[in-house]
């Protein structure tokens, strides 16, 4: 992150309060910056209106790339590089070049994926992003608002909400 | 949070424990002084390692004519132990993807143990053909490279050359998923330490926040490695036995092989799961996430798997009696009652009968009893492999060439060796790495946890409160 960013979070002690506070911020139409979590809970994407994760879609692609590669390659390779005939097999043995294909499809779709997810994750070896609160990777539920762009008006109306919705903790942290 | 509890399902955590409880009890291995038992373990384990060293070197410094392999018998320990060590590591795999598909919520306790054993289970096994061949320092030729030599291309018809590409994306592919699942957790560490430890963690953690969206994305990647991951390994071990099936030796050109290997490999898998895991619970205090109950569906799973490897091997021996080919005929024969009948009576005992012991759910309770039978089938596993392989070869085609084998002290040594390297890797995982998944625990603790699940359940405390919020979620 570039620029410096004021953030206004509280921490909720069970996955339960939070998703009611969610729900709470949207009936009040606050907006919410982020949702941290020490597990994935259930529940909370339609409420953030956070849209289906495209990676499995990329994974196709990847995927594809991998088999096209693997067939590709194989058949250049014995067609037109340097035929040989094995076992008195034709040279274009379609049958024999499944495993190689398959298992280049697999490869091909778990390490585009994984890259991928960690390059828009904006996360990768060395990287440190800020943490709000070392607890949040232990038994605390955050959300966070960003206090720096907004009014005072809005802000307060931020405090106000998570005084109301059960925050045990509110704290402001600038990341 | 998955709301549905069912009322004949045991808890699968123990001890009412907290989401902070729980994170403190899963942590606290690696950050306390190691025990003596560590050590004591370690120490032994690196000085297996060390001989296995040792035996590797000479095996290279000198050939593999310092093994005892000649003319008739070209594969003896080295090949089995390669296909025992792969055949170990697929329970990691079932156990991390299969399992996941399925939903099966008990895999939370074991996965990641067991996923960390599939890739040093992987890593002995590759060390097989690397220096079986001979000569290790041209062994970059197994890969279709550019080269001045044509360029000469591999043989992409070979299994060999399938196998070699199997089990590098196996290796590969485990190793993502693994590292991927750990990296929340490694942040977990990462919040916890001080000073140097916490820079280390904070490498390793890649930066995780926990937002909702990289959980998102997080589950996604999860879901869709489990999905590919599936074939995967099972495409792995049929691949290995194409190694032998594909071939026209009698004993080995047989179209049961893929289902059967893949059946015999996810049981020794599991064996070597519950060996490990039935020391790691007492050693490091995870008896209340490592469960009597997660060790009943294990032995549920060996019990499954025991019995398709029995009627495989019963089949095997019924067709090549129907088949009316002598060659096939005698080949089963002599495995039975040939020079190698101890090996062939040690699989049968080891893999047929006694895994039919667990119909009796008292046995698959009980965790010494289940100790005492996770290390056999690992032996009953191993002499499968040993039957198949030397024993096979011995009596081939032709008499004048029947031959007799028995292991060099290198063979044995590279063979314990690779013991040793699997267990100083796991020792140094327990350190370094959460035991269990944390995060995937925390997960399941509302349906699964002894006081919102089973008998001890407080009352009023279950279902109710997490059923509406499922329900709405269902609605969106």
């Amino acid at each position: 992150m570039s620029a410096h960013r004021e953030i206004l979070f509280g921490l909720y002690d069970d996955e339960t309060d939070l998703l009611s506070a969610v729900k709470e911020a949207n009936a009040r139409h606050l907006h919410i910056d982020n949702v941290y979590s020490p597990f994935p809970v259930h529940g909370l994407d339609p409420l953030l209106g956070l849209q289906e994760s495209r990676l499995h879609q990329a994974g196709f692609v990847y995927g594809a790339i991998g088999m096209l590669t693997a067939f590709l390659f194989m058949t250049w390779v014995f067609t037109r590089d340097w035929p040989i005939i094995f076992g008195g097999k034709p040279y274009w043995s379609v049958p024999a070049f499944i495993p190689i294909t398959f298992e280049l499809t697999v490869l091909f779709a778990s390490i585009g994926m994984v890259v991928t997810y960690y390059a828009v994750n904006g996360q990768g070896p060395g990287v440190t992003n800020a943490v709000l609160d070392d607890r949040i990777t232990d038994d605390k539920f955050c959300i966070s608002f960003d206090a720096g762009h907004a009014s005072e008006e809005e802000v307060s109306k931020f405090q106000q909400f998570l005084t109301e919705s059960g925050a045990k903790e509110i704290r402001t942290k600038t990341i | 949070m998955s709301a549905v509890i069912s009322p004949i399902r045991d808890p699968l955590i123990t001890g009412h424990k907290d989401y902070h409880q729980i994170t403190e009890d899963i942590c606290a291995p690696s950050e306390r002084t190691p025990s003596a038992a560590w050590v004591t373990a370690f120490l032994i384990s690196v000085a297996v390692l060390s001989f296995g060293v040792f035996c590797i070197l000479w095996t290279i410094w000198f050939g593999i004519g310092t093994w005892n392999l000649n003319r008739t018998i070209g594969w003896g320990w080295d090949i089995t132990n390669f296909v025992w060590w792969i055949g170990i590591g697929h329970a990691g795999t079932l156990i991390s993807a299969i399992l996941l598909l399925f939903r099966q919520k008990w895999r939370t306790g074991v996965n990641r143990a067991a996923e960390a054993m599939t890739i040093f289970a992987v890593l002995c096994a590759a060390l097989f053909p690397g220096i079986h061949v001979g000569r290790i320092w041209v062994v970059f030729y197994f890969f279709p490279y550019p080269n001045t030599r044509g360029p000469l291309w591999v043989n992409f018809n070979s299994p060999l050359l399938w196998d070699l590409f199997a089990i590098s994306t196996y290796f590969t592919v485990s190793l993502l998923f693994w590292y991927t699942g750990l990296v929340p957790d490694f942040a977990t560490l990462r919040d916890r330490a001080t000073g140097v430890r916490k820079k280390v963690y904070n490498f390793l953690s890649f930066g995780w926040t926990g937002a909702a969206k990289h959980w998102q994305r997080f589950e996604s990647l999860s879901l869709v490695l489990a999905g590919i991951a599936t074939p995967l390994v099972l495409s792995v071990h049929t691949i290995v036995s194409f190694d032998f099936a594909t071939s026209v030796i009698p004993g080995w050109h047989t179209t049961i092989f893929p289902p059967y290997f893949v059946a015999g490999a996810i049981f020794s898998g599991f064996a070597m799961v519950l060996t490990l895991m039935i020391i790691t619970r007492k050693i490091l205090n995870l008896e209340d996430y490592i469960t009597v109950e997660h060790v009943d569906s294990m032995n549920k799973v060996i019990l499954l798997t025991g019995s398709i490897v029995g009627v495989a091997y019963i089949t095997e021996l019924v067709i090549a009696w129907y088949s009316g080919y002598i060659y096939e005929q005698f080949a089963f024969a002599n495995r039975v009652q040939g020079v190698y009948w101890w090996a062939y009576f040690g699989m049968m005992t080891c893999n047929v009968l006694s895994p039919q012991l667990f119909w009796v759910r008292k046995f698959r309770r009980n965790i010494a009893f289940t100790f005492f039978m996770s290390i056999f089938i690992n032996i009953g596993m191993w002499f499968e492999r040993f039957v198949i392989i030397p024993t096979t070869l011995a009596r081939d085609y032709l008499p004048s060439s029947w031959s007799y084998y028995v292991p060099s002290w290198v063979e044995i040594g590279i063979f314990l060796g690779t013991l040793g390297i699997f267990f100083t890797l796991y020792l140094i995982f327990t350190r370094v790495a959460p035991v269990v998944a944390i995060a995937e625990v925390k997960a399941i603790l509302k349906s699964s946890g002894d006081q919102y699940a089973g008998e001890h359940a407080k009352q009023g405390h279950t279902a109710h409160d997490t059923h509406s919020h499922e329900e709405e979620n269902l609605v969106h």
